[in-house]
């Protein structure tokens, strides 16, 4: 059994216990109403979160300077792709996801051959990458007014006695995630490269092909993200990835994960993600301004960064 | 050698791709228009140059510049004394941010991540909705119409001009890029590092305070939104000035002519050369993917 000392040692518990209390806070101030659905809400909306979070995760843990900036275009253009191949036939769920996923993977490769061929910094790769797919994705996207097969709309709002069913899945793959970051060679590399790039090359991984899985992965996910919000949200939008930039690092450092790479934490990505969206459904419910709302989500972000903090910097 | 050069010779390419489509921008009025905003983008470049010199990022430079605007719209107008000190307040909190990142060892993509919800959420509070009107000293300096060469040269001169000479000419200058370059050495050596970090992060503030006002002196009216643009911008300018994300290598004449070469490529360029508004912002990007491989390839050969 798990003591409590152990327990409370875990970094990730923080993100929960920090959920927990917000949940708490609200309730209070409801007295007791909705609660059961505000979790449900929170659920719905945090598994597009961990989605990125994870894929910006892995990226972030390859070390100093590694963070993918395309996401948020890489989610407009896909949701986009995955529309339009759906074209509001059940029939073709399927293959649109799948296209979703295969832009997704694209956008990743092609980040990756940016950094690799350029030898310039991730950041300023992806972002030069997220220019030039926000204008596929402006000009591709133009008008489209194509609304998600009704099989797909229903999947992705799906709930079984309350608990959204892709929230279920979620913590499966977030599952699998944390297998194959701790417990697969290609995991054990990423947090290699992480903590020593030149020496994780000198041990004999291969360097080039984990950072080019990397990037692939996390495009890939932005990509099925992409497709998942245009089912939940009932169509694409060239702004639908737009909070998913400052979200997925956001959710990453505050669940206990390194930026200085080599040191990853999956669970605290879901505590962080949970934290984040019930922070939102709280300010709501206490009825602050936008302004308040905006000005509170960073000192708390700050807060908990400067509470957590005691790391090495990132570059 | 030819690599110190290429800042400039894409900023020369851009002109050259200029005047080749449109000869009368080539102009005094042609400038002034096209160089409209490159004051502010020029200013927040600086801005982010600082932070980048100590091998931070500032990613919430864009809405600090929104901030500013908002501040400068209204109370710097209403009631000037409070806007300066409401202004000078907001450059004690970069030096104080600059602290907390030293002393707890944080990472600053995150706290100026955080800090962007906070700036952005006190311009929405400031302003809700577009509006307020830059003090009538600011608009006037903004409009001034020197002879000959149109103000934004000279300014974007001597912003170049000031910077360069505090940076790399002076003794702090070299210990302020020092703590980018070597902070173990300048540590030994007896520097305090706390201190090059408030320094750096208090610049960063000054700058993006300039940025903000002559921004608000060019439009005339504010927006909280209406520097969220800038954080990418002049990240991008500086990496365009030939400036280096880690050991202290910065160049504020590169970020001033990355600046100008992105205020440019911006838009001018762009409508000249006939390319839909849908593909204005690719081309922004593929205009900083060619100027980066061009720097792989020169450095390349004088390897």
């Amino acid at each position: 059994m798990v003591s409590l000392r152990t327990l409370l040692a875990r970094p990730w518990i923080w993100s929960f216990f920090g959920a927990l209390l917000v949940w708490l806070a609200t309730i209070a101030f409801t007295g007791g109403y909705g609660g059961g659905g505000m979790i449900t809400a929170a659920l719905s909306l945090a598994v597009f979160t961990v989605i990125v979070g994870v894929g910006q995760m892995f990226v972030i843990t390859l070390g100093p300077g590694n963070v993918d900036l395309s996401l948020p275009a890489n989610i407009g253009l896909a949701s986009a792709v995955a529309m339009k191949v759906m074209d509001g036939n059940d029939a073709m769920i399927a293959v649109g996801l799948l296209a979703a996923l295969a832009c997704g993977m694209a956008i990743g490769a092609v980040n990756y051959l940016l950094i690799w061929a350029l030898r310039i910094p991730p950041i300023i790769a992806t972002l030069s990458a997220s220019f030039v797919i926000q204008s596929v994705d402006i000009s591709y996207g133009r008008g489209l007014q194509i609304k998600p097969p009704p099989g797909f709309a229903d999947f992705t709002n799906w709930q079984v006695f309350g608990i959204p069913v892709l929230a279920i899945l979620t913590v499966l793959f977030t599952i699998g995630a944390g297998i194959v970051l701790q417990r697969m060679i290609y995991g054990r590399s990423v947090l290699a490269i992480g903590q020593n790039i030149r020496a994780a090359w000198l041990a004999g991984v291969n360097v080039g092909r984990t950072r080019f899985l990397t990037y692939t992965l996390s495009g890939a996910l932005g990509g099925l993200d992409g497709a998942l919000l245009a089912g939940y949200f009932r169509g694409a939008n060239v702004d639908i990835g737009n909070e998913y930039l400052l979200a997925s690092i956001a959710v990453v450092v505050i669940g206990g994960t390194s930026v200085a790479g080599g040191k990853a934490n999956v669970p605290g990505v879901w505590g962080a993600a949970l934290f984040l969206v019930l922070l939102l459904t709280m300010l709501n419910t206490f009825g602050v301004s936008v302004g308040v709302r905006l000005v509170l989500t960073g000192l708390i972000i700050v807060g908990v960064i400067t509470a957590a903090g005691g790391q090495k910097a990132l570059r | 050698m030819l690599r110190s050069l290429l800042p400039a010779l894409s900023l020369a390419l851009v002109l050259i791709a200029i005047a080749w489509l449109n000869p009368r921008a080539i102009s005094y009025f042609g400038f002034s228009l096209m160089l409209n905003l490159a004051i502010p983008i020029a200013l927040a470049t600086i801005a982010q140059m600082f932070v980048i010199a100590g091998n931070e990022l500032d990613l919430s430079i864009g809405t600090f510049v929104g901030f500013v605007g908002c501040v400068t719209a209204t109370w710097l107008k209403d009631a000037p004394l409070l806007g300066v000190v409401i202004l000078l307040g907001s450059i004690g909190v970069y030096a104080l941010l600059g602290a907390l990142i030293h002393l707890r060892n944080l990472p600053s993509i995150v706290v100026t991540l955080g800090m962007s919800f906070v700036w952005q959420g006190l311009a929405i509070l400031i302003l809700p909705k577009p509006g307020g009107k830059a003090p009538d000293w600011l608009l006037a300096l903004m409009a001034f119409k020197p002879p000959f060469i149109p103000f934004p040269i000279i300014a974007a001169l001597l912003i170049a001009a000031v910077v360069h000479f505090g940076l790399m000419r002076t003794s702090y200058g070299v210990i302020l890029r020092g703590s980018g370059g070597n902070s173990a050495a300048l540590k030994r050596a007896g520097w305090s590092l706390l201190r090059t970090k408030i320094a750096l992060f208090a610049l960063t503030g000054l700058f993006g305070v300039l940025s903000g006002m002559a921004l608000i002196g060019i439009t005339t009216s504010a927006d909280a939104n209406i520097g969220n643009g800038y954080t990418l911008l002049s990240i991008a300018g500086v990496i365009l000035g030939g400036g280096e994300f880690v050991g202290g290598r910065v160049s504020p004449i590169g970020a001033v002519i990355g600046a100008l070469t992105l205020a440019l490529a911006a838009s001018p360029l762009l409508t000249f050369m006939h390319i839909p508004p849908d593909w204005q912002v690719a081309a922004n990007g593929a205009i900083l993917i060619i100027v980066l491989a061009a720097r792989v390839l020169i450095s390349r050969r004088e390897r």
